[in-house]
């Protein structure tokens, strides 16, 4: 393969980090910043006044503003406000809330738009209402020179109108043409202009029939639809794509300078500081730590790191300082790379056509070849061009996909907004279509079916050594650490002197005997299966806590589900056998492969597609987003890493699993609703075109058909909410 | 039919009354959230934050 085949690496989702770096850079001395919050559980009027006091309440906050409609608030605060302390403050008042980008930017635009055409489609109604009060009287018989005034003021109302309201659709005719392409707005336009042309003609010559009427209706259902599609489309960019990164690529230089990652150079020495992600590859020169690699590997176990041992960029250094020496930086890195699987495969997924792209390249040119044909015919019948012409234009406004303009956008809302209720966000135009294809359902295991952060199972210790566990714990950011002291009762013990001990764990004093908290080997306990820490207390043999990756909230219930309907459900995990195999059972799931590597799992996923099947990938790691861009439809929750939700095509915004079950329901249904909604749009046509081209169209039946297809449509559509 | 050159300008008045508020809704910003200005009246505190 030659670079020119490759896909912009700029694109790629696992480089997304790298511009929200330079927004932030951008953003700073601003004294006032300005942040968006995403709030998924929200629903009620208690909900907005809720968020609000709470936010207000946070000490910095100018002013807190909650959209119900698109879930979100958006806040004026001071610099020194962070994210993470209006998330927390949220939280503890009972509300889930996620970062969203400050560069709002994009929604803004995205916001405009949509108003744009919501503009022009006023109105296109206001036109098309007025005009059609005029029509009802030269449809009931108004004649001569009353029907020639009524004409005379649809035409002063319905030029300037067309002139306004229609060009979206000009616009992208003209783009179609320039390339050579037919496109649905090609038609759209013809008729548009044609109708309009073709009755100020008549108009001028004193004719009975002027279809200014239907050449309004036709722009106002059309733009209707071009609305509906524009919205589901800004509502779940501003939402998902901006759902920003958790980290922002910088790093510390060993003397202290912060540099963007995009600065750094191989043989550099960087510090790590304990808590914060690794920005680049490199090896360890100094220092020992633990080190959690879950979001490259999928390990829910962290591993050690001394001097010697490579890391990797994205993993996460828990306890003690690390210098690094840079090996690989930018473009060389294992995420660089991973990127570079995620672009091939995401090539695959754009060819997709969807159901109305597929309808539009049969419609647009059998539209016109009708519609010449009318003509010709005619014209060698009668040889009457203004005869032919007028039912030329006739056939071409009844042909015009009225329904076919609605039919798709209608139903796509409808499930949008229904699956947006239940907590599921769409991104990709094609995805509620390629999601009810699917057959085969592969889950990714840390952070997707389980929490990804481990808590208090059971121990053996009794009152005094769980009380002198909970005051060592209490010293250390390890997630253990965090997870045992949260999870013991106990008041902590009185123990002082207490130092972590870089990559082994907590030292402290109690009553005169030394009591460490750490791993197995560190203070010589058995190691085993299964996640543990261990306490020793002075001479006396270590007693074990154990920790367990707790499931999802509706884990087991969305797999035992999914399998009751007859999909097939395999496990992929980076994670070690024990841990998968015992997550397998409890979910109840029988396909699973454990300590697999993230190029496996999309090998996996290419092996499943090429065997015919459809699958639906669920992950939420950098390990996996590989397989997420390979497989036909991916779903990813919000706790996910940037770069695994820039390219699935669902995001989950709340912790539970059980919207996806639902979802793929939904997905049937509007499939099933597009595939009828078409079928209405036939039986419209397989009615009207004869009438049409048989001469016997008048503007009122135009009027009425189109009037009539278009809510028949829409009311279908509407069935799913 | 003479009324008629009094009530089409009439009719076309008032729809363009009904055009202008529609424009003036929409450029004060009244479509943004729909669902949450549904909801807002329903609590008591006096709603005077501005919009976003």
């Amino acid at each position: 393969m030659t670079l020119a085949e490759h896909p912009s690496l700029q694109a790629c989702p696992a480089c997304a980090t790298a511009p929200a770096a330079e927004a932030l850079a951008g953003r700073g001395g601003a004294g006032e910043a300005r942040l968006d919050l995403s709030l998924p559980t929200i629903h009620c009027a208690a909900c907005i006044s809720g968020v609000e006091r709470a936010l207000l309440a946070v000490p910095g906050v100018a002013d807190a503003r909650v959209n119900l409609t698109q879930k979100r608030a958006r806040i004026r605060a001071d610099d020194s406000v962070t994210p993470e302390a209006l998330v927390e403050a949220l939280t503890a008042a009972g509300y889930e809330a996620h970062e969203l980008d400050p560069g709002a930017l994009a929604a803004t635009t995205g916001d405009a738009a949509s108003r744009d055409l919501l503009m022009r489609l006023g109105v296109a109604g206001f036109a098309m209402m007025n005009v059609m009060l005029l029509s009802v009287a030269v449809w009931s018989g108004a004649s001569d020179a009353t029907r020639d005034l009524f004409h005379w003021i649809s035409a002063a109302i319905a030029i300037p109108t067309i002139a306004f309201s229609a060009q979206p659709f000009f616009r992208n005719a003209l783009r179609a043409l320039g390339a050579a392409r037919l496109n649905m707005d090609v038609p759209i336009s013809l008729a548009i202009l044609l109708a309009a042309g073709m009755s100020i003609f008549e108009t001028a010559e004193g004719g009975s029939h002027a279809y200014f009427d239907a050449a309004l209706s036709l722009t106002f259902f059309l733009l209707g639809g071009r609305y509906l599609d524009q919205r589901t489309r800004t509502a779940a960019r501003s939402a998902a794509a901006e759902l920003s990164a958790l980290e922002v690529p910088r790093a510390t230089r060993i003397t202290g300078e912060t540099v963007p990652v995009a600065a750094l150079l191989p043989g550099d020495l960087l510090l790590v500081r304990p808590g914060a992600r690794v920005p680049v590859d490199g090896t360890v020169t100094e220092g020992t730590s633990e080190v959690d690699r879950a979001l490259l590997t999928g390990e829910s176990l962290p591993d050690r790191a001394g001097p010697g041992a490579e890391l990797h960029a994205g993993e996460i250094n828990l306890t003690g300082p690390l210098t690094l020496k840079v090996t690989y930086a930018g473009k060389d890195t294992t995420l660089a790379r991973l990127a570079d699987l995620v672009a091939m495969a995401e090539t695959a997924k754009s060819r997709y056509a969807s159901l109305a792209d597929r309808a539009a390249r049969i419609y647009a040119p059998a539209v016109h070849l009708l519609a010449f044909a009318a003509f010709a015919g005619w014209m060698w019948a009668t040889g009457d061009v203004r005869l032919a012409l007028n039912i030329a234009v006739a056939t071409l406004i009844i042909t015009c996909p009225c329904a076919l303009g609605l039919a798709v956008p209608a139903v796509s809302t409808a499930a949008s907004g229904r699956l947006f209720r239940q907590g599921l966000l769409i991104k990709h135009a094609t995805a509620l279509e390629r999601l009810a294809e699917v057959d085969t359902i592969v889950f990714d295991k840390t952070g997707t079916l389980t929490e990804g952060h481990p808590v208090l199972s059971g121990h053996d210790a009794d009152d005094e050594a769980a009380a002198v566990a909970r005051a060592l714990a209490a010293a250390s950011s390890h997630p253990l650490a965090m997870a045992l002291h949260a999870g013991l009762w106990a008041a902590p013990a009185a123990v002082s002197d207490i130092r972590e001990v870089p990559g082994h764990g907590i030292e402290g004093t109690w009553q005169g005997r030394t009591v460490r908290l750490g791993r197995a080997d560190w203070l010589g306990a058995p190691m085993g299966g299964g996640t543990a820490t261990w306490l020793a207390m002075g001479d006396a043999a270590p007693v074990a806590f154990h920790f367990v990756d707790t499931l999802r909230e509706g884990a087991s219930e969305t797999v035992a589900a999914l399998r009751d309907r007859g999909y097939a459900i395999h496990l992929l995990s980076g994670d070690t056998e024990d841990a998968v195999a015992s997550l397998a059972a409890a979910t109840g799931i029988e396909h699973w492969q454990a300590a697999i590597r993230p190029d496996e799992k999309a090998t996996f996923i290419e092996g499943l597609t090429a065997n015919g099947h459809r699958v639906l990938m669920v992950g939420d790691g950098l390990n996996d987003t590989a397989a997420l861009a390979s497989a036909h439809v991916s779903i990813s929750p919000a706790s996910a890493l940037d770069a695994a939700r820039t390219v699935s095509d669902m995001v989950l915004l709340g912790r539970a699993l059980t919207p996806i079950t639902d979802a793929i329901a939904t997905a049937k249904n509007a499939r099933r609703r597009i595939l009828e909604n078409f079928g209405i749009a036939a039986t419209y046509n397989a009615i009207s075109i004869p009438l049409a081209l048989a001469g016997l169209a008048t503007p009122l039946a135009a009027a009425l058909a189109m009037s009539t297809s278009s809510i028949l449509v829409t009311l279908n559509a509407l069935r799913l909410r | 039919m003479e009324v008629l050159v009094l009530l089409i300008p009439v009719s076309l008045f008032l729809g363009g009354l009904g055009l202008g508020a529609f424009v003036w809704a929409l450029k004060s910003r009244q479509f943004e959230d729909p669902k949450g200005d549904a909801h807002r009246i329903l609590t008591d505190e006096f709603d005077d934050k501005p919009r976003g």
